[in-house]
């Protein structure tokens, strides 16, 4: 290139190229190697927007910052500092931020692609079964033997119904 | 071990490069999963993500797609066969700078590899040469079912698969071409066309080397955006744009060779003069003198069978390569001298370039739709 790009920091010539929608409006970043490589822009078909689009620390209220995920631990500074998130649940601990960050950064804030459905059918058969198998538990210690018959004759049938679609696949 | 299973087999990236896309080198696609119930690696405490890789590791190497494939943990790799997996495109640096508990699983021709406790527990990566990706696709896509039947996903029916870093979540599909463009490059108008393509939501990257000019003129082409989109109109964006730049990629070429083509000639027949007779070639230099060459091989200056002697230099040339061809680990004035020794034999054989134009010479076989996709 003639003129070539030059990084946003640094000015070295720029090989990343990127571009984040905020609030509609298209700001672009250009990065050299180096430079993207400390902004964790390390593989080339993904980088990370998020600590450049989450709002700075202080513009949030403090009580929203000291947020935690009860699950992993993370907190929201956490997740500020790296643009990262600690696991799964964090999404819902800390939708506040996230929910917004997700609309500006994609085009759109539901998924409409792939869906893992043999997995989320065997995730609701195990559901059902640990549900079903307390049940049963209690029925028994309290005596209440026609439910409890009644729940067992469901845990055998959806065993079965659990082999059946392991063997299917 | 692994190194000369590497190198033992007919790889996807360096054998199979044709005539019909003379724009579009490869094509990729990458889903990053993640185990449901356990912290994202980052986050992870070392005996979590030791238990993902010892649950991973076993369940991705089962796969009928892995057969005969190589499995490791990254730990276990010494520095020189990191950094060739990396070159080959196999695992990520930052898999192979971060390699505590972290894993790799790639398939007998090297077309997929599953990294484990990278940014997510699983990035699944299918790469084929050419413009391909509904074959690419369908690869990813069968990987990931499979894998599927045994791993529990972290998964949210509203914003889909649920990533370490919000930029991937929904589809968690990233999918890419890498890209040669001499003639954008060579005319200046790569700045343009990557502005343009920004504002599209399709990111742009240099592929090789330090600098805009050290590419080799070679660009990986991307989807920023994950959620909000299927799968399918994810790539069906990103191919209508792909196909607006291989249009703009031909016109340039034709512009040139109109205009100036003594200037075209002279890149030409420098860089098969040099690599030819070279005694010092530096990894920039060489991916340069390649993209000429291939950019040679296109208007049938040279023989089509050269394009595989290119294709492969464009990865051979890089460091990690380098040292593995000359049986040590060398500093890099010595890597430059061998690098010059090993394209010399190269080229050895390659006929003189043919200094005139062809009628066809600038026509561009690139399907307008994939036939593949035609085919449904
Ligand atoms: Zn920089
Ligand atoms: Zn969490």
């Amino acid at each position: 290139m003639a003129k070539p790009l030059k990084c946003d920091v640094c000015s070295q010539p720029a090989t990343v190229h990127l571009t984040q929608i905020i609030n509609n409006q298209i700001h672009k970043i250009d990065l050299c190697e180096n430079c993207a490589e400390q902004k964790g822009i390390t593989d080339p078909s993904g980088y990370s927007l998020a600590d450049l689009l989450v709002k700075p620390e202080s513009e949030s209220a403090p009580e929203v910052a000291a947020l935690s995920c009860p699950e992993c631990g993370c907190t929201q500074r956490e997740f500020k500092k790296t643009g990262r998130l600690g696991c799964a649940k964090c999404y819902e601990v800390f939708s506040s931020v996230v929910s917004p960050a997700l609309l500006n950064m994609h085009r759109g804030d539901s998924h409409r692609g792939k869906v893992p459905q043999r997995a989320l059918e065997r995730r609701t058969f195990i559901d059902r079964l640990g549900t079903l198998e307390s049940g049963l538990q209690d029925a028994i210690s309290s005596e209440r033997y026609e439910d409890a018959a009644r729940m067992r004759d469901e845990i055998i049938e959806l065993k079965k119904a659990m082999e059946a679609a392991a063997a299917e696949a | 071990m692994l190194i000369k299973s590497i190198f033992g087999g007919k790889s996807e990236m360096t054998e199979a490069g044709s005539k019909k896309c003379p724009v579009v080198l490869m094509t990729r696609i990458r889903l990053a999963r993640n185990l449901a119930d356990v912290p994202f690696p980052g986050w992870a405490k070392e005996a979590r993500r030791k238990e993902v890789l010892e649950t991973c590791l076993p369940s991705v190497a089962s796969l009928g797609q892995m057969k005969r494939g190589i499995s490791a943990e990254i730990e276990s790799l010494s520095d020189l066969e990191r950094q060739i997996l990396v070159e080959r495109h196999l695992i990520s640096r930052e898999l192979s700078t971060h390699a505590e508990a972290a894993g790799v699983v790639i398939s007998k021709d090297q077309s997929i590899s599953v990294m484990i406790n990278e940014e997510d527990h699983l990035r699944i990566q299918v790469i084929k040469s050419g413009y391909r990706f509904k074959s690419v696709w369908n690869a990813a896509d069968a990987i990931d079912t499979a894998l599927e039947e045994q791993l529990d996903f972290a998964f949210s029916q509203k914003i889909g698969y649920l990533t370490a870093c919000p930029t991937n979540v929904g589809t968690g599909m990233r999918a890419s071409t890498m890209m040669h463009l001499p003639a954008l490059v060579i005319s200046s108008q790569m700045e343009k066309v990557v502005r343009a393509v920004n504002q599209l939501g399709i990111a742009v990257r240099g592929l090789f080397g330090e600098g805009s000019d050290a590419s080799g003129s070679i660009f990986q082409i991307s989807n920023q955006t994950t959620l909000g989109e299927s799968e399918e109109e994810i790539v069906k964006r990103l191919s209508s744009v792909l196909r607006t730049i291989i249009d703009q990629e031909m016109n340039a070429r034709e512009k040139i060779l109109e205009k100036d083509p003594n200037k075209l000639y002279d890149k030409i027949g420098r860089a098969y003069g040099i690599l030819q007779n070279s005694h010092l070639l530096t990894s920039s230099e060489c991916m340069n003198l390649a993209s000429l060459v291939r950019f040679g091989v296109d208007l049938e200056m040279f023989p089509e069978k050269t394009r595989n002697i290119v294709d492969r230099m464009f990865i051979e040339c890089q460091p990690g390569h380098v040292q593995y061809h000359a049986g040590d680990e060398i500093d890099s004035s010595a890597r430059d001298a061998f690098r010059a020794q090993y394209m010399r034999k190269q080229f050895e054989n390659v006929d003189r370039p043919i200094f005139q134009l062809h009628e066809t010479s600038t026509e561009d076989d690139t399907p307008k739709q994939e036939p593949e996709q035609e085919a449904e």
